[in-house]
């Protein structure tokens, strides 16, 4: 039986790992590449580097740390933030990522997609959402919205529609994360994790809101999703992955433990 | 010296820095001399099987895969690589290499996983791996161990020739071939320590089949 699977998620800005509180008052809180390796020996099934540098010289330090990391840790990593083309894609992949991660690039042209499955496959290409709650809608039939730039800009686009979507264009996986529940450590937001599951046979990645390890188990058996997203718990000692993968395990959902 | 085949459709790269981490010498190469003359090869892959046949055939590394099969040299073929060393696939409707008898088919989205919950397709995470047969790459690494798989189509081949397998939705093939010439579905270049434990391994191999001739 398939494992779960735990991402701890790296924030990177100018090369610097970073977290901030629903995408506000960013505060650097270390070394992306020493990060990796830690979580790497600790046993995460996967990583995950967004970049959230402007600048175009922003990209090339990030692209750096994305090499290094490739040389460090050997399990997947996928790398987002700042994806908006098949060739920003080709860079990522040839730093060393198995997977890119695409967003609000996919928003404003979802060709991407399917322009990027066809060209490294399915397996290569996430598609990351930002959601919101918002009220029902004819236009927005699930009270989920996709949002981008952190949320101030809402899209007018249902979630699950997108979800559904983006599967028809050969995403490969979806990472669906909760503007509302980011950062709060209130635990992920089951009923929409739920909804976009039910919808796609691709697997799902929770995202936003971790405090402790029961969100995390409720987000992979309630929300089914097939593996669960974390920062803040991780990144501030709060938990280790190992205290996190023994804690969820035990609880029923089956976790890799050894590594 | 370890050759990894260099074509379109593999993930070199990721194969390349697991072996340099080991320390385990190694080169990139297409060069009919240098595949021959090295203690064994790595065939990766990734994409469709279809698309990495195209570009074998077109750069004629088929015949030079098939004849370092002939000639004894140790192979070791992943995922999409340890796909189309069989002979089919159903993935594109792809006439594959035939060195190990069967075919590859595509997942079936009504099995269900031991939870009752449908499988996802792709395949996508970590699973365990169990030996139905002695294979020498298993050597010492950890019978809970698990390891990194993602793919949509599963390899089936005749059951002879199976020497491990993995469970999702039903008991799928995880290497199969024997000894000196091995598939392996998983990425072991991704499967953290276990996975490298394997590469090392299989380099073990390599070099004690040089010193055997």
């Amino acid at each position: 039986m398939l494992s779960k699977r735990i991402i701890p998620c790296l924030d990177v800005r100018n090369g610097v790992l970073t977290k901030g509180v629903k995408f506000q008052g960013n505060v650097d809180i270390g070394d992306p590449v020493l990060t990796a390796k830690k979580y790497y020996e600790e046993g995460a099934d996967e990583i995950v580097f967004y970049d959230i540098t402007a600048s175009h010289e922003g990209r090339g330090i990030f692209l750096d740390v994305v090499e290094k990391v490739a040389s460090t840790i050997f399990i997947p990593f996928s790398v987002g933030g700042g994806i908006n083309s098949v060739d920003d894609m080709r860079d990522a992949l040839n730093a060393g990522a198995e997977k890119i991660s695409v967003n609000s690039g996919a928003v404003k042209n979802p060709d991407i997609i399917s322009e990027g499955a066809v060209r490294f496959g399915s397996q290569a290409v996430v598609l990351g959402m930002d959601v919101k709650q918002v009220e029902k809608t004819e236009d927005i039939p699930s009270g989920y919205e996709i949002v981008i730039h952190g949320g101030r800009k809402h899209m007018g686009m249902d979630a699950i529609e997108w979800a559904k979507t983006a599967e028809a264009l050969g995403a490969g996986e979806i990472c669906v994360n909760s503007i509302d529940a980011d950062g709060t450590k209130d635990g992920y937001e089951l009923t929409l994790t739920r909804m976009i599951a039910e919808s796609v046979s691709i697997p799902v990645i929770a995202s936003g809101g971790a405090g402790n390890p029961k969100h995390m188990y409720d987000a992979l058996t309630e929300g089914k999703a097939t593996a669960a997203l974390i920062a803040s718990i991780v990144h501030y000692g709060e938990y280790t992955i190992p205290d996190l993968k023994r804690q969820i395990n035990a609880m029923g959902a089956k976790m890799r433990m050894v590594w | 010296m370890l050759a990894i085949l260099k074509y379109k459709a593999g993930n070199q790269t990721s194969v390349r820095r697991a072996l340099d981490h080991l320390g385990i010498p190694n080169k990139i190469t297409a060069d009919p001399d240098e595949i021959m003359a090295a203690q064994g090869i790595i065939f990766p892959g990734v994409g469709a099987a279809g698309q990495a046949m195209d570009e074998l055939v077109a750069t004629g590394l088929d015949q030079i895969l098939k004849q370092a099969v002939e000639a004894g040299k140790p192979l070791l073929g992943i995922c999409v690589g340890c796909q189309i060393m069989l002979d089919y696939s159903q993935e594109n409707d792809t006439k594959a290499l035939g060195i190990i008898p069967g075919q590859c088919n595509l997942f079936n989205p009504a099995w269900e996983e031991e939870d009752g919950t449908p499988i996802r397709v792709p395949h996508m995470g970590w699973n365990r791996v169990t030996p139905r047969k002695v294979c020498e790459l298993m050597r010492g690494i950890d019978t809970d161990a698990e390891f990194y798989f993602v793919h949509s189509y599963y390899p089936d081949p005749t059951p002879e020739y199976v020497l491990a397998t993995t469970q999702y939705g039903h008991e799928i093939c995880a290497i199969h071939g024997g000894p000196g010439l091995w598939a392996v579905q998983f990425h072991p270049e991704k499967s953290g320590r276990p996975g490298l434990k394997f590469l090392q391994n299989f380099y073990a191999y390599c070099r004690e089949a040089e010193h055997a001739e």
